[in-house]
């Protein structure tokens, strides 16, 4: 059981602002992100955009700011959870006890939520009946690909994800690839080595062609794929991947008892709290009148967020508000030298 | 104000005025329309705003810009007639457009 002042869910830029504020202030806080890397829609939908409305920095990338803020976070030692979602919030006492899939518990009086829109999961197939082999010969992920070697494997995508494990899967197994349209969003070197093997008949390549159904019972057998025209075609298979990138799901907060409203948490403006008592939204994912999803907005309620979160973790010390340009506590958590 | 007519997976219509400037998205966003999730918030980086023009409109609207038809792919059962609505922008030219919804947006 870990003991934290504050519990942060979403490594993303506010939810890091946030950790830099408590630490700050002189709490302890840990992170948890269902990502397996740090900067949440910054680092996942995009590294490459510039981003022009960020105060005092008149252009930066999602990956320049995201690591900026760890920079920014350096003086402090803050521990993140990477690859876990929290499951379970309960009520213990006066306390969160809080427990991840993985089965980390937390202990602590304050949770702050800053998790954007949710938590990525992978984009699914549409057929229904696609769910029953999902994690046996329905994958979105591959852990080892020794599992497919001289088997048929069938994967769906067109960006590098699904080139590269085409290229990869070609050379041990049969690999189908199987696209929505002509083009490639991929790099162009991997679509050209695709292309490569594709006259070579390691990979056969369907493209303007997507899931319609999937036949087996016990173990999946084939999949018919629909042409833009309607023709189908039938391909025997023993696995499927597919690669569509991630979307975000609500996921198990919509089980907190907290006030929602569609895929946002309400809050007040002073605290940012929710209706539960120690429990904060922050970011793209409370809602208030006059909400902005603007990442300057995130960084406010933070910050604000932080400071309720004093209130109860040390109920018996008064907090002081104090500047980072004058006060020598605040240097000495920085590690700066005082004057 | 442009009339925009958004049509629901479940062939619920709904006839819409939305101010000249806004996305088709946001036209559906501000009024609650359900099927339009548009999580990333008009950034073109999630594709759940995903709709079905209708094909006589298909050819009229502006050309897709770099991007979306990237961001398409990863969209729930996308076909040729497949735009994302926080790309286009809501202008005379678009009196009496028809989107239809997909049964979801992921």
């Amino acid at each position: 059981m870990i003991k934290t002042d504050a519990l942060i869910i979403g490594a993303g830029p506010t939810g890091l602002f946030t950790a830099h504020q408590l630490k700050l202030i002189g709490l302890s806080c840990e992170v948890v992100d269902n990502l397996d890397k740090i900067g949440g829609q910054c680092i996942e939908l995009y590294p490459d955009k510039p981003i022009y409305d960020i105060p005092a920095i008149p252009e930066c990338t999602g990956e320049e700011l995201t690591n900026n803020l760890l920079d920014q976070l350096k003086p402090f030692n803050i521990k993140f959870h990477l690859n876990e979602r929290v499951e379970e919030v309960k009520k213990n006492n006066d306390n969160w006890e809080v427990k991840t899939n993985k089965g980390t518990l937390f202990n602590t009086p304050n949770i702050v939520i800053a998790g954007g829109v949710g938590s990525f999961e992978p984009r699914k197939f549409s057929p229904k009946e696609c769910e029953k082999f999902e994690n046996k010969s329905i994958l979105y992920s591959i852990k080892d690909k020794t599992i497919f070697n001289n088997k048929t494997v069938s994967i769906f995508g067109g960006g590098d994800s699904a080139l590269d494990w085409a290229i990869e899967l070609s050379k041990n197994s049969k690999v189908n690839l199987i696209h929505r349209r002509d083009e490639f969003r991929g790099a162009v070197s991997t679509v050209n080595e695709m292309k490569a093997l594709t006259k070579n008949g390691k990979i056969n390549l369907f493209t303007k062609y997507q899931l319609k159904s999937i036949k087996g019972s016990e173990k999946l057998e084939s999949i018919n794929i629909e042409h833009d025209n309607k023709e189908l075609k039938t391909l025997k298979t023993d696995y499927v991947l597919g690669f569509f990138g991630l979307i975000m799901q609500l996921g198990p907060i919509a089980n907190w008892g907290l006030n929602l409203d569609k895929k946002t948490i309400k809050v007040d403006t002073e605290k940012f709290e929710t209706n539960q008592k120690g429990i904060y939204a922050v970011g793209d994912i409370c809602h208030y009148p006059g909400k902005l999803k603007l990442i300057l907005s995130g960084f406010h309620e933070g910050a604000l967020a932080a400071r309720a979160c004093f209130k109860l973790a040390k109920p018996k010390e008064k907090y002081r508000f104090e500047f980072t340009t004058s006060s020598k506590t605040i240097k000495d958590r920085l590690g700066k030298k005082n004057d | 104000m442009t009339k925009i007519v958004y049509i629901e997976h479940t062939g619920k219509s709904h006839s819409l005025d939305v101010q000249n400037g806004l996305t088709v998205m946001e036209g559906a966003i501000q009024n609650n329309i359900p099927g339009i999730d548009a999580d990333c918030g008009g950034s073109m980086a999630c594709a759940t705003c995903h709709v079905y023009v209708k094909e006589e409109w298909f050819n009229k609207l502006p050309k897709k810009e770099d991007g979306e038809e990237d961001m398409l792919d990863m969209a729930f059962e996308p076909n040729k007639f497949s735009r994302l609505s926080c790309q286009l922008t809501v202008t005379d030219d678009l009196e009496g457009l028809v989107v239809q919804l997909p049964s979801k947006q992921a």
